[in-house]
């Protein structure tokens, strides 16, 4: 579980560190050199490639671009996100539902946690990978087997989250509405749901990663489209440009999710929805 | 009103028991405004958790208006030295929380809440954020939600312990105002003999823990009081020696 207001794994490096003396530049000059730095990179890889390190192995820039720029052509590159994105949102979407739910439910009833405390326990240590093959078996090879795997992996998190957030609540502001006359269900919508929201917040942040994850590997095990199967293909045909390739377009998908997820934050803090 | 009748409290902690409150019988009038002082940690707020029936008595019985205090007392106010404001709502929100559990009109809500926000001074403030105030007008939010609440009966434990000497002033005067206004019953659990000598109509003296009362002292100040200028009369002094040289007792007893 995460505590709200802590920067976690989805927070990314932000190069923020210690002030050792260099100084300051300005944002510009600094753009400047992240693409200069990317263009040495590129350079070097293209010159490595097939005469320091086999061809085969690493391909090089130019292939890449290349294969990115067939795929993009012949349309077949969109399927393949659209597929992914389809399936990480769904499950996305599937499994915070899920957990919220999940997460408040047992949160607010303490028999009923403590009972089956030890059997999710045991699921959430039980890599949810591993569930793959079941959720096949269920749902078939379609979109529904990745939406799950994505959705079971973003449950875990929002859940531990919003469980964590309703226990959390301040037990003096439960038992100052309940003097006003506040019915159970007014005690849970009107002050452990809002209190909790930061929490819920929080979970939600760190799981679109996960929903990312759970869906490209659910393609990689069984699929016919998809950025996950996309890189599979390749890598069975021997096609190392391809999977570079397809790297690169996840890599792009997942700084485009967490920019949205940076947006979202932002949004809300403005609707001070997360406040304090 | 309150009548508590040989109440005990015993928690346990871990394998530990301990004997918070034992046997206090008391009776609280209508409209009395009773202060119960004695060393930190004594019992006291013990006491007051169970009169507003968030737990029950270990033994004996508490009764409200003659009936026994088994589920939570929805007719007492409830304010301790830390503010129960729900933080994610503003002052108004805040305020008119006991009419929206209700279930009144929106628009209503508003409108009383802002009477009464008013009232206790809080003008300008309506859609602040308790983050946003000062501890005092934190105090007074609360003392308008128990207002618009309509409670009979507030209980306070130690509400302006954490308030400098100029607001508490302010605080007492605001309180006993409203308290005359509303003819309303207030139980004040405090470790400050000033505050409870000046607020209430009784001081009762708590032993250490577990609680019972050591003296029960009647005080005479006639009211309206000038909660400034009362502590500089004669009588004042004397029913504030007379508690004190009991209440050193407990503190004594607390140093060997």
């Amino acid at each position: 579980m995460t505590a709200p207001d802590t920067e976690t794994t989805s927070g990314g490096f932000r190069g923020e560190v210690a002030n050792v003396g260099v100084p300051a530049l300005g944002g510009g000059f600094m753009v400047v050199c992240q693409v200069a730095l990317g263009v040495v990179i590129l350079l070097l890889w293209q010159g490595a490639s097939g005469r320091l390190v086999d061809n085969f192995f690493i391909s090089n820039p130019i292939d890449v671009g290349r294969r990115l720029l067939d795929w993009i052509a012949d349309g077949s590159l969109f399927i393949h996100i659209w597929a992914t994105v389809y399936a990480t949102v769904l499950g996305f979407i599937v499994g915070s539902i899920g957990g919220v739910a999940l997460g408040i439910w047992l949160g607010v009833s303490p028999f009923t946690s403590r009972l089956l405390n030890p059997y999710l326990n045991a699921l959430n240590a039980l890599p949810k990978v591993a569930l793959a093959p079941l959720f096949v078996l269920w749902f078939g090879l379609g979109i529904e087997s990745k939406v799950a795997l994505a959705a079971v992996l973003v449950l875990f998190l929002v859940f531990l989250n919003t469980y964590a957030g309703v226990r959390e609540v301040d037990q003096d502001l439960i038992d100052g509405a309940r003097l006003m006359k506040a019915t159970r269900t007014q005690v849970i919508t009107k002050v452990i749901i809002p209190s909790a929201m930061s929490w819920v917040f929080a979970g939600l942040k760190i799981s679109v990663p996960y929903a990312l994850i759970g869906a490209v590997l659910g393609e990689m095990i069984a699929a016919n489209r998809g950025l996950g199967y996309l890189v599979q293909f390749s890598g069975s045909q021997f096609d190392s440009a391809g999977v570079f390739a397809v790297l690169i377009v996840i890599a792009l998908l997942a700084v485009a999710l967490n920019f949205i997820v940076e947006f979202v934050q932002h949004r809300m803090q403005q609707w001070r929805v997360v406040g304090r | 009103m309150i009548d508590l009748r040989q109440v005990s409290k015993t928690f346990r902690k871990q394998d530990e028991l301990v004997d918070a409150v034992r046997e206090i019988t008391l009776t609280i009038a209508q409209k009395e405004i009773v202060a119960i002082i004695g060393p930190s940690g004594c019992g006291k707020s013990t006491l007051l958790n169970m009169i507003a029936g968030l737990y029950p008595p270990s033994s004996g019985a508490i009764l409200y208006k003659g009936a026994r205090v088994s589920d939570v007392n929805t007719d007492v106010g409830y304010m301790t030295q830390k503010d129960n404001l729900l933080p994610w709502r503003t002052v108004r929100d805040n305020v008119a929380f006991p009419l929206e559990l209700a279930g009144v009109a929106k628009a209503e809500r508003a409108a009383r809440a802002d009477q009464v926000i008013n009232h206790v001074g809080l003008d300008g403030f309506a859609h602040r954020y308790p983050h946003e105030l000062s501890g005092g007008m934190r105090k007074r939010a609360c003392l308008a939600r128990m207002l618009i609440y309509g409670a009979e009966t507030v209980l306070l434990d130690e509400p302006f312990a954490a308030l400098d000497a100029q607001l508490k002033l302010a605080m007492h005067d605001l309180l006993l105002k409203l308290a005359a206004e509303t003819e309303q019953t207030v139980v004040l659990v405090t470790h400050d003999l000033m505050e409870a000598v000046t607020l209430a109509d009784r001081v009762l003296v708590c032993t250490r823990r577990p609680a019972t009362v050591a003296l029960e002292q009647h005080i005479g100040l006639k009211r309206p009081r000038d909660v400034l200028n009362v502590r500089f009369t004669n009588e004042f002094k004397e029913l504030y020696d007379t508690l004190w040289e009991r209440l050193r007792v407990e503190y004594h007893e607390d140093r060997v």
